[in-house]
């Protein structure tokens, strides 16, 4: 069984694109959310999401021709893979290069291929304009878009795959490369998620009336985990990429170490015991915890810090009393929690990839970054607010959990521990 | 347009899609696929934009007269002159 470690990372954010942006962005506490026009003009109830924002110039240096045949979700997979890639100190791919045969993509998604379905497959057919869709339709709204088009510009010969399970798929994917590699099955995985920006892809969210309404006047303040004025999920779009790799392959090429991955599990509540469509079976999330914890061999005393779900929404104080039974620690002996959700908002399906990106920087770079808007929180899980940062706070962590959990009632949780 | 017209629109339509280090190279015998390395997945847009670019209508069974530059450069011109 192989030790699986990470090498590189990758992150398009709503805060920052880029790992050393994103690391300042953390540290500073800095919201990525803003007024989005479009969401007023179209009559959503939240006017507010967060949206990359990637230059002209960035965009073209990283794409190139593949500008014309992409949308957001495979622009934000690509630009994360390729730094990831840069990142991890592996050589710069060239068109016409070896298939590299001992690295796999998973890269989750659940809503990828939904702006370009809204802006050109649906209108286009609808108005019998088939013929003119062009040849990069299908390759733009197959579930597949971002993995496929990584893998291609990488020169990937490993599996190329794309896990889906709503608001977890970032976790599970980073949980699925670690079984891949611990079973000795591939050297390296590019393992993340990614989601576009896009109305389509909120309008069911934001008609569900899980979004955030009562903040548009106020976007930064919009997302509030833990708060008791938590009002509901402000949606986001972005991509992390994390190289995950044995730590043979990664011992052999002397490569940077981040953090090794531990352990971790992927399960379900069964939509049972109040587990819904939209609801976590408390069991089931328990369970989850408990299983990673075991896999990875951790003690619950040893954990130092959880990056939660924590959306901002009713769900929040029901996640902080799952996460204390699985580790069987009370709210006030509970690790160091804290919610990146609160400054990027909810990325959903790449919501897992980029907090675990944030979870190893913070771990590698010695901080936790603020919870913001929390300064009213929630009374019903009180004893937990002194174990939550409100300001950048340098803390050691050498054990952290990152837990997601998703409609469907999908849990998947992974564990980190620094390299030292 | 005139031929030279319809030339020099038309060349700068498929260097967006050529896939070969020097596009100055490219003549009227060039083979789209074979010598400019298009990317084959990408020939029904070069059509698409063909259709948009010289406002003419390209049915399918009239492709194959895409694969030689001199040839769709001559077929732009019929087409638009009877247009």
């Amino acid at each position: 069984m192989n030790r699986v470690v990470i090498t590189g990372l990758g992150i398009v954010a709503p805060n920052a694109v880029g790992l050393e942006a994103f690391r300042l962005a953390l540290c500073e506490g800095r919201s990525g959310l803003g007024f989005v026009p479009q969401m007023k003009e179209l009559d959503f109830g939240c006017h507010v999401a967060g949206i990359p924002q990637i230059s002209d110039q960035t965009a073209a240096a990283y794409l190139g021709p593949l500008l014309k045949t992409t949308n957001s979700s495979m622009r934000y997979a690509l630009i994360a893979s390729v730094d990831c890639w840069r990142d991890a100190g592996l050589p710069p791919p060239q068109s016409d290069s070896d298939v590299d045969w001992s690295t796999a993509a998973i890269i989750g998604s659940s809503l990828g291929g939904l702006d370009t379905a809204g802006e050109l497959v649906v209108p286009e057919t609808n108005a019998g304009r088939v013929r003119k869709l062009g040849s990069s339709a299908i390759e733009r709204v197959m579930a597949s878009c971002a993995t496929a088009c990584v893998s291609g510009l990488l020169g990937l010969g490993g599996q190329a795959a794309t896990n889906s399970s709503a608001c977890g798929t970032g976790t599970e994917a980073i949980v699925n490369a670690y079984w891949m590699i611990r079973e000795d099955r591939i050297d390296r995985v590019l393992a993340g998620s990614t989601e576009p920006s896009s109305v389509y892809a909120w309008a069911g969210l934001d008609s569900l009336r899980v979004t955030m309404r009562k903040s548009n006047d106020q976007p930064q303040a919009a997302s509030r985990p833990l708060s008791a004025s938590a009002g509901g999920l402000v949606p986001a779009g972005g991509a992390g990429i994390l190289m995950l790799e044995s730590l043979a392959c990664a011992q052999s090429r002397r490569a940077r170490i981040y953090a090794e991955v531990l352990g971790g599990h992927s399960n379900g509540g069964g939509q049972r015991n109040g587990g819904s469509i939209t609801a976590s079976n408390p069991e089931g999330v328990v369970r989850c915890v408990k299983r990673s914890l075991e896999a990875a061999k951790i003690n619950p005393s040893e954990v130092d810090y959880i990056n939660g779900h924590l959306t901002g929404t009713a769900g929040d104080t029901k996640e902080i009393r799952c996460l204390s039974a699985a580790l069987g620690r009370s709210l006030a002996e509970m690790p160091w929690v804290n919610s990146t959700k609160s400054l990027i908002g909810h990325g959903l399906a790449a919501s897992g990839s980029m907090e675990s990106v944030a979870t190893v920087l913070q771990m590698v770079h010695g901080f936790l970054h603020p919870s913001i808007n929390c300064e009213d929180f929630h009374p019903e899980i009180a004893e937990l607010a002194p174990r939550v940062p409100r300001v950048s706070t340098p803390v050691p962590c050498r054990v952290a959990l990152k837990t997601s959990f998703g409609f469907g009632d999908v849990n998947s949780c992974v564990v980190f521990r620094r390299w030292d | 347009m005139n031929r030279d017209e319809i030339h020099k629109s038309f060349l700068e339509l498929i260097r967006q899609y050529v896939r070969i280090p020097d596009p100055s190279v490219i003549t009227e015998s060039s083979l789209l696929v074979d010598d400019l390395k298009v990317n084959s997945t990408r020939f029904v847009d070069i059509i698409l934009e063909a259709e948009d670019r010289f406002k003419i209508e390209i049915r399918d069974d009239e492709m194959q007269r895409f694969e030689r530059v001199g040839d769709a450069i001559d077929f732009i011109c019929e087409r638009t002159v009877h247009a």
